[in-house]
C-alpha cells in the first residue's frame, strides 16, 4: 500500500474549550496561531521539484496548476465555485487548472462559523457584536476546525480565496519581473500567463521554479467585483459536464487493485452493541470471503457488493436494547414533560413584560410538532479503506476531515495522524456526512482484513436504520393581540439538541446550551413589545444531528406559522403585517421584494390560497410565498416565489439551483416525511416510506437574489426553513385548516 | 458464465443468475454511471436501457438479461453531442449529480416514446426518478429543450 503520510503532525486534543457564545468544540490543532505563510501551508511540505505554493490553496508545478477546494463538495458546488474564486484573481480560465480537495489541516479552519457561533443575532451589526465575532474567529483559528456546514462555503472563502489568488498573481508577476527586468507595474496577466509590455507571454507553470525563490507578495488585494470576469456572472459550473456525461467518479465509484466489498448489519438500536450472531447460512452464500464481527454488528466481505448485502441480510443477530424509548409514543411523552427548569437550555431573549403582555390582549395558544426525519442523500454511506501496520488510508466523502482521522484512529487503536484521508465527491449529504457510522465501521472491517482494500457500501435499508436523524421538537407558544397589533409572544420549545450531539460524537462534548435551538426563536425580526424565547433540551431520546438548516428547519415552521396565527387573529394581512412589523430595514426589503414578485394582493378565493413566511437562518434573510389550490384530489402547490438577500451573489446559476433545491427539500419533507421508532429501530427503511418531493409535486419556483446585506452570506440552507410554514399558511388561507404538525399529509391530502 | 452485450461489446460474467444487472455493471464490469440508490426501484438512479427500453437495473436479474443488449450512458457514443446530454449541460441540471445519469437515460426513453411531451407527460414518466437535491425545475426545462433540439434535426 501507499506510504501513510504524516499529514497533520499535530495533536488532536480531545476535550472542550469553552469560548464566547456558549459553543465549545475540541481542538484539532495545537493552540498556537495558525500561520498561513510557509510554515502553516500544508502544500509546502509535499511540493515536487521546481514547484511553488504561495498559500494552502494554490500549487504550481512545471506541469500544471492545482487549486484546492477547501470544503467538501456535497452537491452544493464547492468543487467549482471555490477554485473559480481563486482563478478569478489569478486570471486563469476554466480548463487551465486541476482541482483537488483539501487534506486535513488546521490551515483550512472554517472562518465562516464565526458569525453563527457568536452570541448575537445576524442583524445586530453593533460594535459589541462585531467584537464577539472577531473573538470567535480567533477561537476558530486556534481550534483549526475544518468543517463544511452551516451554509459557510461562500462566507468562509469569499475573502480568503480571492486574496489567495491575488497573492499568487502578484508573486508570479514579481517572478516574471525578476526574470525579464521589466517593472512589475508593466506586467499584466491573462489566461494563465504573465504578459510583458513587448507581448512576450510567460506561462505560470514556467515561472514556478523562480516564484519559489522569492517571498510571496502577501499584501496583494483582490479586485473590485466590477472587474470580475467569471464571478457574479452566469457560468457553467465546472462539474456539470462530467456529471451530465456520467464520468464523474463519486466515492462509491472508486476501484482499487485487489479490492473486496463489504456490507454490514448493525444494531438498529443506535449506539448499542451486538450480543451474539449466527452467520452459518451466510458463510456458504455465493461470493462470501469473510464474516467479521464489529463493535455494533457484523460485516460480510465478498467479491461483489450485492453478494455482501445478501449475505449480511441472512445473518441472525441478537441486539442489545436501545437506551432511548423503544416506541415512538414515548418519545413524544418525553418531549411533553421537558418544559421544566431541569431541562432548560436557555432563555435566549426577553423583552418587555411577558405576563402583562399576554394578559393585556386576546390570548392565543398553540402547540406545534416536528418529527425525526432522515437525511438520505442518494449516494448511500460508503468508503474505501486499507489498513497496514503503518496506519490507515481512507477514501470517503466527509464534511469533517480531521474528525474522520480521529474517529477511524480511535476505532482501531491508531493515532489520528496515522490516518490518511482523501475526500471524495459526494452524492449529496444534507448533514449525513457529518456523522461517522461508515467511517468507524470501515476502520474496524479493514483492520480485520489488513492489506486488502475494502469498499464498504451501506444498503439503503441499513443507511436509513443507522441515519442519525434531524431533531424532534415540540413547541408551546402563547401570544396575544390587541387593537390590530401583536403585543406579546412567548415562544418555548423542547427539542433534542442536534449540534451538541454532533460535537459529542466528534469527541468534544459540551454542557453549553445548543445554539441551534435558538434559531428562529430569538432572531425573530418583528417588533413585538413583550417577547420571550426559551429552549428546553429533552434528555434520553434518539441521538440527533444537523439536517439541512438544522434548528431552523423545525423552529422556522413553528414560529412563522404561529406568527401567522397571531396576524390572522389581529385581522391583518399576513404579508403587509410582516412588512410593517419587520424591524430590520434590509429584511423588510426582502419581504417587500417577495410581495412585488408574487403581486400579493390578499385573499384569492375559489379554493386558492397564498401563504408567506420569513426566516433568517445562518445570517441569510429569506422570504417565500407559496400558492396552493384545493382540488378534488387534494392540495396542489402551484407556485413558489423566493427572495433571498446574500449580500453578494457570487455564482448566479448555482445560486438559483441552491434556492430551488432548498425550497423543494423543505416542502417535500414537510409534506410526507417522518421517522418513527418501534422496538428501538426506525420503521422507515427506504424511499417508499420517506419519499420527500418527486417531480409531479414540484411547483414552479421563481427566485430573486438581493445584495443589500452588509455581509456576504451563504444560501445552501436558508431557503429550507420558510418553505414549510409558507405552505402551511397557504393551506390555511385556502381551506381554513391550520396544520400544526409535520408531516402535513397526516392531516390533508396532496395531489 | 453469462453472456450479454454492453454498449455494443460482448461481455461474459461469472455470477449467479439472480444477481441484478446493476451490480454486474458496477462491480464486475467497472461501468459506474448506473448508480445504486435504493435497490428496490424507488429512485431510478440505476436506469439503463435493455433492448432499447429504460429499465431499473437493480430489478433486472442478469439471468434474464443474458443475450440482450444493454446500453448505459457510456454507450451513447459522442455523448456530449447527444441532444439530451447537451440540454442537461446547457440547463446546468446537476447539483450533486448522483441521480442524473439515471434521469438522462429515462429522459431519452421518454423522448423516444413521446417526442414532444407535455409537463403532465414528463411528470408521469419522470416521477420515478428521485432527486434529493431538487433539480426538478431544471430537469423539466432540459427535457423541453431536448425535445425542441431533436425535432429540429
Amino acid at each position: 500500500m501507499r506510504h501513510v503520510q504524516n499529514l497533520s503532525r499535530r495533536a488532536f486534543i480531545v476535550g472542550s474549550a469553552a469560548i464566547a457564545g456558549g459553543i465549545a468544540f475540541g481542538s484539532y490543532a495545537c493552540a498556537e496561531h495558525v500561520d498561513l505563510t510557509a510554515n502553516g501551508n500544508p502544500l509546502a511540505a509535499r511540493l515536487g521539484p521546481n514547484s511553488v505554493s504561495f498559500n494552502p490553496w494554490v500549487e504550481i508545478s512545471p506541469e500544471k496548476i492545482t487549486l484546492i477546494a477547501q470544503h467538501a463538495d456535497i452537491g452544493q458546488g464547492v468543487g467549482s465555485v471555490q477554485p473559480i474564486m481563486i482563478a478569478e484573481e489569478m486570471d486563469l480560465d476554466p480548463g487551465q487548472f486541476e482541482i483537488r480537495f483539501a487534506a486535513p489541516h488546521p490551515a483550512y479552519f472554517n472562518t465562516g462559523f464565526a458569525d453563527e457561533l457568536a452570541p448575537f443575532v445576524a442583524a445586530d451589526q453593533s460594535a459589541a457584536a462585531e467584537e464577539a465575532r472577531a473573538a470567535m474567529l480567533e477561537a476558530l483559528r486556534k481550534s483549526g476546525l475544518q468543517m463544511t456546514g452551516g451554509s459557510s462555503t461562500i462566507p468562509d472563502s469569499y475573502e480568503k480565496l480571492r486574496v489567495a489568488g491575488a497573492v499568487a498573481r502578484e508573486t508570479l508577476k514579481a517572478a516574471a519581473a525578476k526574470r525579464s527586468g521589466v517593472a512589475v507595474a508593466d506586467i499584466r496577466t491573462q489566461s494563465g500567463q504573465a504578459i510583458l509590455p513587448d507581448g512576450t507571454k510567460i506561462p505560470y507553470v514556467e515561472l514556478a521554479a523562480e516564484a519559489a525563490t522569492i517571498p510571496p507578495v502577501l499584501d496583494a488585494k483582490p479586485r473590485d467585483p466590477s472587474k470580475w470576469r467569471l464571478l457574479g456572472k452566469p457560468m457553467e459550473r465546472l462539474d456539470i459536464r462530467p456529471k451530465a456525461m456520467g464520468e464523474l467518479k463519486f466515492g462509491i465509484d472508486l476501484k482499487m487493485e485487489g479490492m473486496l466489498f463489504a456490507a454490514v448489519k448493525l444494531n438498529p438500536n443506535k449506539g448499542q452493541p451486538m450480543k451474539s450472531y449466527d452467520a452459518s447460512k451466510a458463510h456458504s452464500m455465493p461470493g462470501v470471503k469473510n464474516i467479521v464481527e464489529i463493535k455494533n454488528g457484523v460485516a460480510v466481505v465478498a467479491t461483489n457488493s450485492w453478494y455482501a448485502m445478501k449475505a449480511a441480510e441472512a445473518i441472525d443477530c441478537k441486539w442489545a436494547p436501545s437506551t432511548y424509548p423503544a416506541e415512538q409514543a414515548d418519545h413524544w411523552k418525553i418531549l411533553e414533560t421537558s418544559f421544566k427548569p431541569k431541562f432548560l437550555g436557555k432563555e435566549w431573549k426577553k423583552t418587555g413584560d411577558i405576563d402583562a403582555g399576554l394578559n393585556g390582549g386576546t390570548q392565543i395558544k398553540a402547540e406545534y410538532r416536528a418529527p425525526y426525519v432522515a437525511h438520505q442523500p442518494l449516494e448511500p454511506l460508503n468508503g474505501i479503506g486499507i489498513v497496514s501496520d503503518a496506519g490507515m488510508e481512507i477514501w470517503v466523502s466527509h464534511q469533517s476531515p480531521q474528525a474522520v482521522q480521529s474517529i477511524a484512529a480511535a476505532a482501531i487503536g491508531l493515532k489520528p495522524e496515522q490516518v490518511t484521508f482523501h475526500n471524495q465527491w459526494a452524492g449529496g449529504s444534507f448533514g449525513h456526512r457529518l456523522e461517522f457510522e461508515n467511517v468507524r465501521v470501515l476502520a474496524e472491517i479493514a483492520d480485520q482484513m489488513r492489506g486488502t482494500p475494502i469498499k464498504l457500501v451501506f444498503s439503503r435499508e441499513e443507511d436509513f436504520v443507522q441515519d442519525i436523524p434531524r431533531q424532534i421538537a415540540l413547541a408551546r407558544y402563547r401570544g396575544s393581540v390587541k387593537k390590530g397589533k401583536i403585543v406579546a409572544a412567548d415562544l418555548q420549545l423542547a427539542s433534542t439538541a442536534p449540534f451538541k450531539g454532533l460535537l459529542e460524537r466528534m469527541g468534544a462534548p459540551t454542557n453549553d446550551p445548543d445554539g441551534q435551538l435558538a434559531a428562529c426563536l430569538w432572531n425573530v425580526c418583528y417588533d413585538i413589545p413583550n417577547f420571550r424565547a426559551t429552549s428546553y433540551e429533552a434528555q434520553g431520546l434518539s441521538p440527533c444531528t444537523t439536517w439541512r438548516s438544522v434548528g431552523a428547519s423545525t423552529a422556522g415552521f413553528f414560529t412563522e406559522s404561529f406568527i401567522d396565527e397571531l396576524i390572522h387573529a389581529a385581522n391583518l394581512d399576513p404579508l403587509k403585517a410582516r412588512i410593517e412589523m419587520c424591524a430590520v430595514p434590509t429584511y423588510r426589503k426582502v419581504l417587500e421584494t417577495v410581495a412585488e414578485m408574487s403581486d400579493w394582493k390578499g385573499p384569492l378565493g375559489k379554493g386558492k390560497g397564498r401563504g408567506v413566511a420569513f426566516v433568517e437562518s445562518f445570517g441569510t434573510p429569506t422570504a417565500e410565498v407559496v400558492e396552493v389550490t384545493m382540488t378534488e384530489r387534494g392540495i396542489r402547490i402551484d407556485k413558489v416565489w423566493v427572495a433571498v438577500d446574500v449580500g453578494k451573489v457570487v455564482d448566479p446559476v448555482n445560486f438559483q439551483s441552491q434556492v430551488q433545491g432548498g425550497v423543494i427539500w423543505g416542502l417535500g419533507h414537510a409534506i410526507n416525511c417522518e421517522l418513527t421508532y418501534a422496538k428501538g429501530a426506525v420503521q422507515q427503511t427506504n424511499y417508499n416510506h420517506h419519499e420527500a418531493m418527486r417531480l409531479y409535486q414540484c411547483p414552479e419556483i421563481e427566485v430573486r437574489g438581493l445584495e443589500n446585506d452588509p455581509k456576504v452570506r451563504g444560501v445552501g440552507e436558508p431557503p429550507v426553513p420558510p418553505a414549510a410554514p409558507a405552505l402551511a399558511n397557504a393551506i390555511f388561507a385556502a381551506t381554513g385548516k391550520r396544520i400544526r404538525e409535520m408531516p402535513f399529509n397526516k392531516f390533508i391530502d396532496f395531489v | 458464465m453469462i453472456e450479454l452485450t454492453v454498449n455494443g461489446i460482448k461481455r461474459r460474467v461469472d455470477v449467479v443468475p439472480e444477481m441484478p444487472l446493476l451490480w454486474v455493471l458496477r462491480d464486475e464490469l467497472g461501468i459506474t454511471s448506473p448508480k445504486y440508490g435504493c435497490g428496490v426501484a424507488q429512485c431510478g438512479a440505476c436506469t439503463v436501457h435493455v433492448g432499447g427500453k429504460a429499465v431499473r437495473s437493480c430489478q433486472s436479474h442478469i439471468g434474464e438479461v443474458a443475450g440482450k443488449s444493454v446500453v448505459t450512458i457510456e454507450g451513447l457514443g459522442n455523448k456530449d453531442q447527444h441532444p439530451v446530454v447537451q440540454a442537461w449541460i446547457e440547463h446546468q441540471v446537476p447539483q450533486c449529480g448522483y441521480c442524473q445519469t439515471g434521469q438522462i437515460m429515462q429522459a431519452i426513453s421518454l423522448l423516444e416514446l413521446i417526442p414532444k411531451p407535455t409537463d403532465e407527460e414528463i411528470n408521469q414518466v419522470m416521477s420515478g426518478n428521485l432527486c434529493r437535491c431538487g433539480t426538478y425545475p431544471r430537469i423539466r426545462a432540459a427535457i423541453h429543450a431536448a425535445a425542441t433540439k431533436m425535432a429540429g434535426k
